[in-house]
């Protein structure tokens, strides 16, 4: 394995793995965070009909989920070409 | 028409259908058996998962579930949900990579060891017939409710029909007649949620109407808010507030875990992502998966919060404790007395007054249970069975015919599409891991697909046994399924990706920790094939979790028993720091690099 391409390998996995870290950061607070740990303290918050800890536990969190892998898979197929480790 | 005739016709029709693909897409190798031949588009693939992944259990239980518990219920939503960020982020990329057919034969190679490959089989073969009993009691109540069928009669169709499709077809025919049943799963589930929505709040869209006002002219709380209303009136009877408790906080914690965990730990679901053609099919097809379970997992609490309004005004018609205040059970609706016909519904007029009292008669408030006694009320009266909300939603709303004939179609295609997905992995756990990879590995394609056609016929008799004559278990290995793939598959797989240290030796140790650790938990608490040892109440939990969550632990013993033996153990061979290195690309390597 040349040089090169391990180091952009390494690289490479670096940036996958802080993505992720990140990701899953967002993915535990909406839904560990603000659907269990916080829910007594923001069902205080009332937001149209909802109480705000009700709605991230039963609607909220899914839709930060969308969004997570949404973006998730667009910037790994960005960084694939980046690293030039995307199937040709 | 009369509506037994048009469900005939509607679920007739959702067979034809199925059939029709099956023969269309008949499998002709192992790779298009157990992988679809990895040509699957990331969008069809994406329906294909969401149908496949929800089962009875999502279509009919789980609006059911969360009418009762309120805000406990939204463990189901996060924790099935949320395992798809983990699907798409932790495993799915890396084992389309990997590209070969199974996930026992992940494990075998990643920890170069039989005996790895075998104890994953036994994990899988374990979890996916827990779940398929599930399958077929839920196709047997659809069946003995909507047409009135005998629950054996009903199975045999059932089986019938999965055995064409997934013998023939393999994970080809399986993976197009899902993406179909998913269509009318979907369509069957939205179409009276947007109703009973509408009739309600005068606002279409279920996750948006439950948290709108009521606007139903013959509403009583005509003005106020859903969830408000709601909770005014369940408090009234003696019942928790819907949007608050339930459950301790740490026990959610651990159930949504162990469910989100589990979710993506489950065989059936991970070998889905095995099908598409790149790498980064593979993450897309993730996320479409979870946009196309979010289409019902948002609706889901909207259709239960109204559920339970809609029942517990029915029942409650006047002021709670007046004298009127209270159903007569003569008048009651049609469908209280069609469901009452199956048993899963009953009534008893504890204080003779001829009318329904339907309140919490356990309540902790002594004051609430002095007022029911004033009001000379002697215990509750109405017994709902939890799994009826959403099959009768349609009746309660009082919606046309196709509606309810629909949604019969729409609980079969759940519970039919679900079974056929993990009919496959058991086949292909027995053809591909068990002969080829272990016992008889000289045998030839041919030999190996008829293998894999015998073990989904063999499969289906016993799921249809299962379904037949439930263990008096099937309620409890729910919790079994998820807290197996939790606590056994995920980490090792999850491990095999992210960590080149970890070890043949580790592996083993680990999977079997967890699986005797979380399998010994529930058995001591739930008795499984035996008595309970120990009272399952709070008090007893280990931690104050209970056998729901225990899989979260389990998973934790897991890692950390991998982590410990590996450290000790020699370090994994070149050849398997090299497999580790080449999954974590999507861009296929030359050997010669």
């Amino acid at each position: 394995m040349s040089d090169s391409s391990g180091n952009g390998k390494d690289a490479y996995w670096k940036a996958n793995i802080t993505l992720i870290a990140v990701s899953l950061v967002i993915w535990f607070v909406v839904s560990y965070g603000f659907g269990i740990l916080l829910h007594d303290q923001l069902n205080a918050i009332q937001f149209g009909g909802f109480r705000l800890g009700f709605w991230f536990a039963q609607q909220g969190a899914i839709y930060v989920f969308l969004i997570l892998i949404a973006v998730y898979a667009l910037r790994m197929n960005a960084l694939d070409r980046k690293h030039g480790v995307d199937e040709q | 028409m009369d509506l037994k005739t048009l469900t005939y016709i509607v679920v007739g029709l959702s067979f034809a259908l199925y059939i029709g693909i099956a023969i269309w897409s008949k499998a002709s190798s192992t790779g298009e058996f157990y992988v679809a031949g990895k040509g699957v588009h990331p969008v069809a693939n994406g329906m294909a998962t969401a149908a496949d992944w929800m089962s009875a259990a999502s279509f009919i239980s789980m609006a059911g579930l969360i009418a009762f518990l309120g805000y406990g219920g939204s463990v189901y939503l996060m924790g099935w949900t949320g395992g798809y960020v983990l699907l798409a982020m932790l495993l799915a990329p890396y084992l389309r990579k990997y590209g070969k057919f199974t996930v026992p034969e992940f494990i075998g190679d990643r920890y170069y060891s039989k005996a790895a490959r075998l104890v994953a089989v036994v994990c899988l073969i374990f979890i996916s017939f827990t779940y398929v009993a599930g399958q077929m009691r839920g196709v047997g109540i659809v069946f003995s409710r909507f047409l009135e069928v005998d629950l054996i009669t009903g199975l045999i169709v059932g089986m019938g029909i999965v055995f064409v499709y997934a013998v023939l077809g393999g994970m080809k025919g399986i993976t197009y007649t899902q993406v179909a049943q998913y269509c009318v799963l979907i369509v069957a589930y939205t179409v009276p949620a947007v109703f009973i929505a509408f009739n309600l709040t005068g606002n279409p869209i279920p996750q948006i109407a439950f948290g709108s006002v009521i606007t139903a002219e013959s509403a009583a709380h005509n003005g106020q808010f859903m969830l408000d209303a709601l909770n005014d009136i369940v408090t009234e009877l003696g019942f928790i507030e819907y949007t608050e408790g339930g459950k301790s906080m740490i026990d959610m914690f651990a159930i949504t875990v162990a469910l989100m965990v589990g979710t993506a730990g489950l065989p059936h679901v991970i070998v889905r992502f095995f099908t598409v053609p790149r790498v980064r099919d593979a993450r897309a097809s993730a996320g479409w998966a979870l946009l196309f379970i979010a289409l019902l997992y948002t609706v889901a609490p909207s259709v239960g919060a109204m559920a339970r309004y809609n029942l517990t005004t029915t029942v409650q018609t006047g002021e709670v404790g007046s004298p009127d205040g209270n159903l007569v059970y003569e008048d009651r609706p049609a469908w209280m007395e069609r469901w009452e016909a199956t048993g899963l519904l009953s009534f008893e007029d504890k204080n003779g007054d001829g009318r329904i009292q339907y309140y919490n008669d356990k309540s902790a408030d002594e004051e609430f249970l002095a007022r029911a006694e004033e009001w000379g009320w002697q215990g509750n009266e109405l017994v709902v069975d939890r799994d009826i909300m959403v099959l009768a939603n349609p009746e309660i709303a009082r919606l046309p015919d196709w509606v309810i004939a629909l949604v019969a179609a729409g609980g079969i295609a759940a519970a039919l599409s679900t079974a056929a997905g993990l009919l496959l992995v058991i086949s292909s756990g027995i053809s591909h891991d068990l002969l080829k990879g272990t016992v008889t590995p000289g045998i030839s394609e041919k030999t190996e697909l008829l293998a894999g056609r015998i073990a989904v016929a063999v499969a289906i008799l016993i799921a249809g046994y299962l379904g037949y004559n439930p263990p008096g278990f099937v309620a409890q290995v729910v919790a079994f399924a998820f807290g197996l793939a939790a606590s056994s598959l995920f980490p090792v797989i999850l491990m095999g990706i992210f960590s080149k240290k970890i070890n043949r030796e580790g592996a083993i140790a680990g999977m079997l920790t967890g699986l005797v650790f979380t399998m010994g938990y529930i058995i001591l608490y739930k008795g499984v094939f035996i008595e309970p040892v120990i009272d399952n109440v709070r008090e007893n939990w280990l931690f104050g979790i209970s056998p729901e969550g225990i899989g979260a632990v389990g998973m934790a013993l897991n890692f950390l028993v991998a982590f410990l033996v590996s450290k000790v153990t020699a370090e994994p061979p070149d050849h398997i720091q090299h497999l580790v290195e080449d999954i974590r690309t999507p861009r296929v390597t030359t050997a010669a690099e």
